[in-house]
């Protein structure tokens, strides 16, 4: 008994290793790439400093007259702390109305975060659907829609931007999120990136399901009587998933950038919300007088958007090396 | 190559006509009366509907389109509201500075993006490489206005009392101004029409008017107010230039054509110059016509940030005064200098690479 043993572990080694899951393997290739990780790591602070933190930030609120915490304290104005430089009691110093900028960082990192990522989403689902249906269905619904994506990527982004943005101002309720109170402008500038940055991504998929549909088995399920929707949803996005993902994870970083260049026109999230591109808002005219005002909220969005450009070039490399290099 | 451009102008016809349509129906639902936002308080029911009369705001959308289709056919933006004046004569005056700042920072991101991508690909994997593309990582990730705002506070601030001392805005120093052209060439009156127009870029843009007149004075005083703009305007591209160039090089430099010329006994200074360099710049042009467009966004920011009279800070006020025609013409007019950099993108290709021929 005892001697047979090690002869059979001897044969489990000799059996070639499972082989690794697609994921496994790009998560193998994920971790090897150092900047990635690097990325990955910023991020995480990153969220870390907007969650944890913003269970801990406090003071005394003149204008209450009491002692408050979290977002009230981001928000509680106090016109004797008008522009007060980085101190021991303001971190990051205090803006134009006296809040607390260190508050405000961390509130306002919430909301660019959720903004980034939502938009992100929501880009996904506009840009995979124009261009699956387009390659899907050819003739003039493919004509019609890139023509549409064609018209709309000549136009200089921001300029569709600013103007989309204004088409929608401010006309929504208030929304209450996780226990916080949102202007609805939030959902307004999420929209708006979302409807203006659809179309690289239209056009990435349907270049990818122009050839896809061609494929033997989308032809056996359509013989099947398989519906064009579940044809479209089952069998060729899933196989598209690469690009998709790499332009989400990057479209996190231009959602973030482009609220930042919104807002700071005056055009984006507008009321007490804070966001790390509304507190930009006018701060370029304290340019000597109060770079704080400018420095922490800038400084945040650069970590954040290097962060995820990091981990975007990790995963293009993991997912497919070499054929997604032009994204 | 003339029915090339031929056909590819003629192609250009619906891409202009869907630019034209879209922000056409985008403009026309921003909410809000452009009655009540130009006459404010003093907008009553009866001048309302005068002033909707004059601008033609109250026919059917179909037919103002129309309209709007049949003026740009003959080369007409229509009047502003905000201003009262053509659209034409309006873009003439704001248009000067956005080229002025997108083509000084197009400048800086090829020039230097350019050398920091050849430096990186030939020292390949050494600390010069990884730093040169961690400076390309960070300069995509920075919000264009904010590296305005370093740049400016290190150039006036941090370095004032130096040599190196910039100033962080506007366009010429308080006391230094332009003549128009008319004026100082003796013309009894300015050109009219499409001349005009041209005549007017040509006038209002400070660089080219005091290049024409021999101004030196303004001329250096105008170029040291474009560095600080130009270097936040031209740093997304730079970089973006410079990890397009590095790729590119290191493939070409992988190529049998390169090792041949090596085994010949080439020098490497041709080696990378004459043999690589040019076929790696296709891909490279591609990009920087890409980049006209984020530079063109890129040109509202920076305007605002260094309050400079452009066409981006034209454009944000013009929504906020619902001018529809300011908005539409001068959006017109950035998509379409996009799309013609553009095609003198794909013409520049049969220059670097005699294979690709265009008729094809």
């Amino acid at each position: 008994m005892t001697a047979i043993a090690p002869s059979n572990r001897l044969d489990a080694e000799a059996l070639p290793p499972q082989p690794a899951s697609p994921a496994a393997v790009a998560w193998r290739r994920f971790q090897r790439h150092r900047l990635a990780m690097v990325g990955m790591f910023m991020l995480l602070a990153v969220a870390l400093f907007v969650t944890i933190g913003s269970l801990f930030v406090h003071g005394y609120c003149s204008g209450l007259k009491q002692d408050v915490i979290g977002e009230r304290w981001a928000n509680c104005n106090d016109t004797s702390q008008i522009r007060q430089p980085p101190s021991s009691s303001y971190l990051f110093g205090t803006d134009s109305v006296g809040r607390d900028l260190f508050a405000r960082v961390i509130f306002g990192g919430q909301i660019s975060l959720l903004i980034g990522v939502c938009a992100a989403l929501l880009e996904v689902i506009v840009g995979s659907i124009v261009g699956a249906v387009a390659a899907y269905y050819g003739g003039w619904v493919d004509n019609v829609l890139m023509r549409l994506t064609e018209a709309m990527l000549n136009i200089p982004s921001l300029f569709l931007l600013i103007v989309i943005s204004k088409f929608f101002g401010g006309s929504l309720p208030d929304i209450n999120l996780f226990g916080r109170h949102l202007t609805g402008s939030v959902a307004v500038i999420i929209l708006v990136i979302a409807l203006t940055s659809w179309m690289y991504l239209a056009r990435i998929v349907r270049a990818s399901v122009l050839s896809l549909r061609e494929r033997d088995y989308v032809s056996a399920a359509r013989a099947l009587g398989v519906s064009d929707r579940r044809i479209i949803f089952t069998h060729l996005l899933p196989n598209t998933l690469a690009p998709i993902v790499v332009t989400a994870t990057l479209g996190v970083a231009n959602a973030i950038l482009s609220e930042a260049y919104v807002s700071f026109l005056g055009l984006g999230v507008t009321g007490a919300t804070a966001t790390w591109g509304n507190m930009l808002e006018g701060a370029y005219r304290y340019l000597e007088a109060a770079p704080w005002l400018w420095f922490f909220p800038g400084i945040l969005i650069l970590l954040t958007v290097l962060g995820v450009n990091f981990v975007g070039d990790g995963l293009r490399d993991a997912l497919d090396p070499g054929g997604l290099k032009d994204l | 190559m003339a029915q090339f451009l031929f056909r590819r102008l003629l192609l250009l016809v619906p891409v202009l006509f869907g630019i034209v349509l879209v922000t056409f129906v985008i403009v026309r639902s921003i909410p809000g009366d452009p009655c009540i936002a130009m006459l404010g308080e003093r907008a009553t029911q009866a001048k309302c509907e005068n002033f909707r009369e004059r601008y033609g705001l109250n026919d059917n959308l179909l037919v103002q389109f129309g309209r709007y289709v049949g003026a740009l056919a003959t080369g007409d933006l229509q009047d502003s509201i905000s201003q009262s004046r053509p659209v034409m004569e309006y873009l003439s005056e704001r248009l000067p500075m956005t080229l002025e700042i997108t083509v000084s920072a197009m400048l800086v991101a090829t020039g230097i993006g350019l050398i920091l991508g050849l430096v990186s690909a030939l020292y390949r994997n050494t600390l010069i490489d990884v730093g040169a593309m961690g400076i390309a990582n960070i300069g995509v990730s920075m919000p264009v206005f904010w590296l305005g705002l370093m740049l400016a506070y290190l150039f006036a601030i941090i370095l004032k009392g130096t040599p190196l001392q910039l100033p962080p805005g506007t366009r010429l120093s308080a006391g230094v101004s332009i003549a128009p052209l008319a004026e100082t060439w003796g013309l009894a009156e300015p050109p009219t029409g499409w001349l005009g127009f041209f005549y007017s870029l040509i006038s209002n843009s400070v660089v080219i008017n005091s290049v024409l007149t021999g101004n030196i004075e303004v001329l250096l005083d105008a170029l040291k107010h474009l560095i600080v703009p130009a270097l936040a305007l031209g740093t997304i591209p730079l970089a973006i230039i410079a990890r397009m160039t590095r790729s590119s090089l290191l493939d070409v430099l992988g190529q049998d054509y390169v090792r041949t010329a090596r085994a010949k006994g080439l020098i490497e200074r041709l080696v990378i110059f004459r043999h690589a360099l040019r076929n790696a710049l296709i891909p490279i042009v591609t990009v920087i016509g890409l980049q006209m467009g984020g530079l063109l966004s890129g040109a509202v920011l920076t305007e605002t940030v260094f309050s400079l009279p452009g066409v981006g800070t034209a454009i944000t006020t013009a929504i906020f005064a619902r001018d529809y025609p300011v908005v539409q013409g001068f959006t017109l007019a950035v998509a379409l200098i996009y799309v013609i950099v553009n095609l003198a993108v794909d013409v520049s290709y049969t220059f670097l690479d005699p294979r690709i021929r265009l008729d094809a």
